[in-house]
């Protein structure tokens, strides 16, 4: 009955790499690769001195928002952005339940399975902006294009997120439902549809905050909303307006945020 | 015996009242939809839209086959951006990392001042995207690789603040508490309580914000901040689909490696 020795000096926690000489040989890489990855900066000192001025006269633009001579633009792009935020998610959402019902491995059969999971997978792997640049050449130019670019992300997001929460849904109701004789449909709407509503609300709330943020953003390539906007601001040197539309956007974003954590606390 | 009889002799999920609300609320819901939706399409022009299906299989048409001799010419802007996605990455740790002890609530010096600026630097840096960032970067410091870098560097600390505020917020106090039993200072509570914590957390915030980076250094070219995007913005302008299409395949492939990269790396680490 001796008592259990410990330890009474401190050792090393584990290494990843094992071998001493990997060690040293990935440490080098990777100083390498710092040098010729800062070699290929080129910094034109004289451009950024001038830069320097106007830097100033972008944080006094910030410090001192104009919200008052350009308020007809920034309304208005802060218009289009809104409603093309909400429309887009509400449309990328309701056709996203169908896909992400599609996409789930225990609800589906397996050829809609991997058609849904392809979707998912395209919608996912291009950026935004790159769809937007699209969109635009198709639709022209307008919000018109930026609602169906947010669109399309939804879809990537929710339905994604959804089939993933559909196939780790608690079997045991299932098979109860399953055990009355319920078809397919009432299956999904009395045994599935209960289990993966509010997390739905969540994700949904979620990416409402994320579309208008992205919404701020398509707006540079041409397709609508505030980002068309700040975008006119800066070509025109008028950071004290660029400023005030910063300030909007991160207003917005917190107000959304934070109501959404709330609301999300409310109907969980 | 009269208290019973309001009782309904069918179950229902909701009151009443909640029923109403519920339907009320949806009612709400699809009102406001048809609201936006109006003053979203007001301008829209329908015959644009009418005709799009046309103009997709044109530059469809268009963009096959890609011109696969165009490669060797994105090479250059490839590694630009590599360069700009670690470089911005490391930027942004540096800065993040102050922010985020300033952020938690059990190391920030003064919970009063100090947490609430910290605070506020995260969520403003996240709320502005890498292309809004560059586009006022290329504003001030012109053209290039560095506002690109600059630009991811600004994004990042949003993001690993948050992430690395929380996970300081959810270290184990018992342990803190034991190195302070031992008297060490404010400095070696730090880098023997609460670094060794959350120091997988860390590189694991800090692959997965690399990855993220890659993703967005390619299209940063866009408004004139380097890499890949600037090839992408050429081609745009020119409307020579035939190259987009070899870039696009160049952005999916360099974004996919990143990701298996990352998610290799995280497996290894946590």
């Amino acid at each position: 009955m001796t008592a259990p020795s410990y330890p009474t000096t401190w050792c090393r926690p584990p290494q990843i790499l094992k071998d001493r000489r990997w060690r040293l040989a990935v440490q080098i890489a990777i100083v390498v690769y710092l040098m010729l990855a800062v070699g290929t900066v080129e910094v034109n000192w004289t451009r950024v001195y001038d830069g320097l001025e106007r830097g100033q006269r972008f944080v006094m633009g910030f410090l001192q928002p104009d919200f008052t001579s350009r308020w007809y633009d920034i309304s208005q792009g802060l218009v289009e952005s809104l409603t093309m935020t909400l429309t887009s998610t509400v449309v990328g959402i309701v056709i996203s339940i169908p896909i992400g019902i599609g996409a789930a491995r225990n609800l589906a059969p397996r050829w809609i399975y991997y058609i849904c999971r392809s979707i998912v997978a395209v919608s996912r792997a291009l950026q935004e902006v790159i769809i937007a640049i699209f969109f635009v050449a198709m639709f022209g130019f307008g919000p018109f294009a930026g609602f169906l670019t947010l669109s399309f992300a939804t879809i990537g997001f929710i339905a994604k997120l959804l089939a993933d929460n559909i196939e780790e849904i608690d079997e045991a109701q299932a098979d109860a439902v399953r055990a009355t004789g319920a078809s397919w449909a009432q299956l999904v709407n009395y045994a599935v549809q209960p289990q993966v509503m509010p997390r739905l609300i969540g994700l949904s709330l979620y990416r409402l905050d994320i579309n208008f943020r992205e919404s701020a953003v398509i707006g540079i390539v041409g397709a609508g909303g505030i980002g068309a906007t700040l975008n006119t601001a800066i070509d025109r040197y008028e950071y004290d307006s660029a400023g005030a539309i910063l300030l909007i956007i991160i207003a917005i974003v917190m107000v959304a945020e934070y109501s959404s954590s709330y609301l999300r606390k409310f109907l969980q | 015996m009269t208290e019973i009889s309001h009782y309904s002799q069918v179950w229902s999920y909701r009151s009443p009242r909640g029923r109403l609300l519920l339907w009320g609320g949806w009612l709400a819901l699809v009102a406001l939809f048809v609201f936006c939706w109006q003053i979203m399409t007001r301008d829209t022009i329908w015959y644009f839209v009418q005709d799009a299906p046309r103009q997709a299989a044109d530059i469809g048409g268009r963009m096959l086959p890609p011109r696969w001799f165009y490669l060797p010419e994105l090479m250059q802007p490839l590694w630009d951006t590599l360069n700009i996605a670690t470089l911005g990455t490391i930027g942004g740790v540096i800065m993040a990392v102050p922010v985020a002890f300033l952020a938690a609530r059990n190391t920030t010096p003064s919970a009063a001042f100090l947490r609430p600026v910290a605070l506020f630097i995260i969520v403003a840096s996240r709320s502005i995207n890498s292309l809004i960032w560059a586009l006022l970067l290329v504003a001030i410091i012109g053209p290039g690789l560095l506002a690109g870098i600059v630009a991811i560097a600004l994004r990042s600390i949003g993001f690993i603040g948050k992430l690395l505020y929380e996970a300081i917020e959810e270290t184990d106090a018992t342990q803190i508490e034991a190195i302070e039993a031992t008297g060490a200072s404010g400095a070696q509570v730090l880098s023997y309580g609460i670094v060794p914590q959350i120091m997988p957390t860390f590189w694991g915030i800090t692959v997965f914000r690399w990855d993220i980076n890659i993703r967005e250094s390619t299209i940063l070219g866009l408004v004139g901040a380097g890499g890949i995007g600037l090839k992408l913005q050429a081609s745009l302008n020119t409307l020579a689909w035939s190259q987009i299409s070899v870039i696009l395949l160049l952005i999916l492939a360099t974004v996919v490696l990143s990701e298996w990269i990352s998610a290799r790396v995280r497996h290894a680490i946590i």
